[in-house]
């Protein structure tokens, strides 16, 4: 697709709230889902008749079993805390692209069908009919959400515009009014096990050659093994690790830490996905079905531990929602038979499920993964926090150890380590601008201008601080930067994983690297010696 | 005029009571089936009794986002706590020991009232001058902030310029708690200032006003970061396991 849109410019002063631009990006919307993609998650295939009344019936529905929704719809004063703090606004202008605006999108219809106000005084209270313009409207400005909850962090209430854009789009699921790029995705992951729709024997044939790589490299029998029963670990990461830059190098970094602590682990053909978009469409149902392919094959495989690769939304749901859609993890109650059944087989020793930072971390603490840090000497390092996992999950046993984790691990096998402006990290990070299910072409220009106070901030930290290397932990993010980075002209082989930072500089036993460095070692040993 | 008056209490106050009890038991009944604490998040209760308290008591989240929005916001919510605090005069009796701090804070409550009612005019302000906030802004928003002033500013007009017969409006109060109408001033600022204070109480679990108990139910900020350690279900997600 063409891109006809201007690529915002940097703003002089990024923290003076943009003046409002009506409708800049009324014109956005995704392509809808095809009847078929919709069918396969259990969803009508088009619009049905009495979509209006379906879908109010619908909301009724999620408002009985979400407690943050109803809470949410009904406590916002509008006090405006928010309105400065969402990407797509900042990118924008669109006052739609306020947290706060976006959420009124849907409130409105709460009030008007929910609420006594808006059933008898919709004018005072802004409440709106559920009508043709309302759907199109939530189409557009909810597919402009990529739930990375930074709004939550500056409410008062903590309202979360994430559960109300994911109600909203399962609202127009539930009606036939479906996302193509999601629903077509979560299809694959359901019938073939991957997001990429790549079958058994491909990913063992593309593992094999990762593996090969690595052996050319170190010199020696690094594995990435599939399917092998008995293994300790079973990890599961995005299937762009299979296939994306630089999310490859990433998963070759496992790959040589995994072999580095002597630990036998595995992938799955069956769960070749950490991914689960059911998430961004606010369904529980499909979430629980994609998290249960995991659950499965951890069963048969018999795996002691599950570890989970680089990315954010899937972290999200493997440490925020796994245990209560499938019982990875630890705590179910004795009568809990279904939950028990799986935790009875991990080690519970270990938190369940395990962050590959958290596993990298837990080496280099104990002291058994040794770098060669200047490996990596070249570069000047900043780190990306990943919304879903800077503010829905956690690493370590220490809140905001999902902030200090990451860059322990880089900081040990970096000497170069930058952070941008304090406003755009940790809790308060900046989205990448195409999470939450946004990542497909067709929202190319939203996904563009929604990176800009991202860019912004690396502007910064490139200019001043000499940066050259942006490192993320999640595969969307990542797929995102690469595609996003040259429209702001930064050079897109600064983007790395940081597991390829670890993978890069790990000296491993035996291996070319450690051989290499030994005679330079020894003259600097014996330098010492004769001070 | 009592009457009416004894009246619209009454209404007043079973309509609040009632909507806020019907509000707080649907909040307490849904369930809330995910873990979704914005992180970083307490790992434990204790930890989350913290972070509730600093968000309720210092408006910890607003004092992040805008340092504007949380002055002013301060200043009426602390205004109108200890403004409240001085009301209880009238409904309680003041020579008894539990109560004996009444009087004492009542010179405090005097004063606050500048707080609340500067507090929002602030919050108005901003609502008009603010393109972002004039365009969230429906006919209620600014409707509620002329309630509150109207109740704010007739009250401080009665304490510091035509005042009322306030032994009388005691009399009257207590009188309504034990189910006996006792005559209330006709002073047109008192009946001004207490009709918008029934308003008020009637359209509270209609409306926005409804944050007050909300922050206590929701999920991003009650909510224990321990979702490894411990199985979190609700009942009709219990149902699709299998």
């Amino acid at each position: 697709m063409a891109a006809e849109f201007q690529t915002p410019e940097f703003r002089e002063y990024p923290a003076v709230p943009n003046a409002l631009v009506k409708d800049a990006t009324a014109h956005l919307s995704p392509f809808i889902a095809k009847p078929n993609h919709q069918e396969q998650l259990g969803f009508p295939g088009e619009l049905v008749e009495n979509w209006e009344e379906k879908a109010i019936e619908k909301m009724g529905d999620l408002l009985s079993k979400y407690r943050g929704l109803r809470v949410y719809l009904d406590s916002c004063v509008k006090c405006g805390s928010c309105t400065d703090k969402c990407h797509y606004y900042q990118g924008t202008s669109d006052p739609k692209n306020m947290p706060v605006a976006r959420q009124d999108l849907l409130r409105s219809v709460y009030r008007r069908y929910f609420t006594f106000a808006g059933k008898y005084f919709p004018k005072l209270v802004g409440a709106r009919d559920m009508n043709r313009e309302v759907l199109d409207e939530w189409y557009s400005y909810f597919h402009q959400c990529s739930q990375c909850r930074r709004c939550s962090v500056f409410c008062p209430y903590g309202i979360d515009t994430a559960e109300i854009s994911m109600a909203a789009r399962e609202i127009m699921d539930s009606i036939g009014h479906g996302q193509k790029y999601c629903n077509e995705i979560l299809g694959k992951v359901q019938t073939v096990g991957n997001n990429l729709g790549l079958p058994g024997p491909a990913l063992s044939a593309t593992l094999e050659e990762f593996a090969e790589e690595i052996q050319d490299d170190t010199g020696l029998p690094v594995q990435i093994p599939l399917d092998v029963k008995g293994a300790e670990v079973l990890l599961i990461t995005p299937s762009a690790d299979f296939f994306a830059e630089p999310h490859i190098d990433g998963l070759m970094g496992y790959a040589k830490v995994f072999h580095e602590a002597g630990v036998s682990w595995t992938l799955s053909s069956h769960a070749a996905e950490a991914a689960n978009f059911s998430m961004f469409i606010g369904s529980y149902s499909n979430m629980k079905k994609v998290a249960e392919r995991i659950r499965d094959a951890a069963l048969e495989l018999g795996v002691k531990r599950i570890i989970v690769g680089e990315c954010g939304h899937a972290w999200r749901v493997a440490y925020s929602f796994w245990n209560t859609l499938t019982g990875v993890g630890a705590g179910a109650d004795a009568s809990d038979e279904y939950a028990l059944k799986l935790q009875r087989q991990l080690d519970p020793s270990v938190p369940q499920p395990m962050h590959i930072c958290e596993f990298t971390y837990d080496l280099i603490q104990k002291g058994k993964l040794r770098f060669d840090k200047s490996a990596n000497d070249h570069r000047t390092v900043t780190f990306h926090d990943s919304c879903n996992v800077a503010r829905a999950s956690r690493m370590g046993d220490w809140a905001g150890g999902q902030f200090d984790i990451p860059r322990a691990v880089i900081k040990a096998c970096c000497n170069n380590f930058v952070d941008m402006d304090p406003d755009s990290i940790k809790e308060k990070t900046y989205c990448c601008g195409g999470g939450g299910g946004l990542l497909t072409d067709d929202l190319m220009e939203i996904r563009v201008k929604g990176a800009l106070p991202r860019m912004e901030a690396l502007k910064e930290v490139v200019d001043d601080r000499g940066v050259n290397t942006l490192a993320a932990i999640c595969a969307i993010c990542k797929a995102q930067f690469a595609k996003v980075l040259p429209y702001y002209n930064f050079p897109m082989h600064m983007l790395v994983s940081t597991h390829q930072l670890v993978g890069e500089s790990l000296i491993m036993t035996g291996s070319n690297q450690e051989k290499a460095l030994q005679p330079k070692q020894q003259a600097e040993a014996e330098a010492t010696a004769e001070e | 005029m009592s009457v009416l008056y004894a009246l619209l209490f009454y209404v007043a106050t079973v309509l609040l009571i009632a909507g806020l009890v019907y509000k707080i038991r649907q909040y307490w009944i849904t369930p809330a089936p995910l873990k979704i604490p914005t992180t970083p998040a307490p790992t434990t209760r204790g930890g989350v009794v913290l972070r509730m308290a600093r968000e309720v008591v210092l408006f910890e989240s607003l004092f992040k986002s805008n340092k504007w929005i949380w002055l002013f916001g301060y200043m009426f919510h602390v205004g109108l706590a200890l403004v409240l605090l001085r009301h209880f005069r009238y409904f309680v009796d003041t020579t008894s020991f539990i109560w004996s701090w009444v009087p004492l804070i009542s010179p405090i409550g005097k004063y606050a009232a500048f707080a609340l009612v500067i507090g929002l005019l602030g919050l108005w302000a901003r609502r008009i001058l603010v393109d972002r906030i004039r365009y969230i802004s429906s006919p209620s928003d600014h409707l509620m902030l002329a309630l509150l002033v109207g109740i704010g500013s007739s009250g401080m007009l009665m304490t510091y310029v035509v005042h009322t017969d306030i032994i009388a409006v005691k009399v009257f109060f207590m009188g309504l708690m034990r189910f006996s109408i006792q005559p209330l001033p006709t002073d047109p600022l008192l009946l001004l200032h207490l009709g918008l204070v029934a308003l008020l109480m009637i359209i509270f679990p209609l409306s926005k006003l409804l944050h007050a108990p909300g922050v206590f139910f929701s999920p991003s900020r009650n909510q224990v970061d321990n979702p490894r350690e411990k199985r979190h279900i609700a009942a009709w997600a219990a149902k699709l396991d299998k």
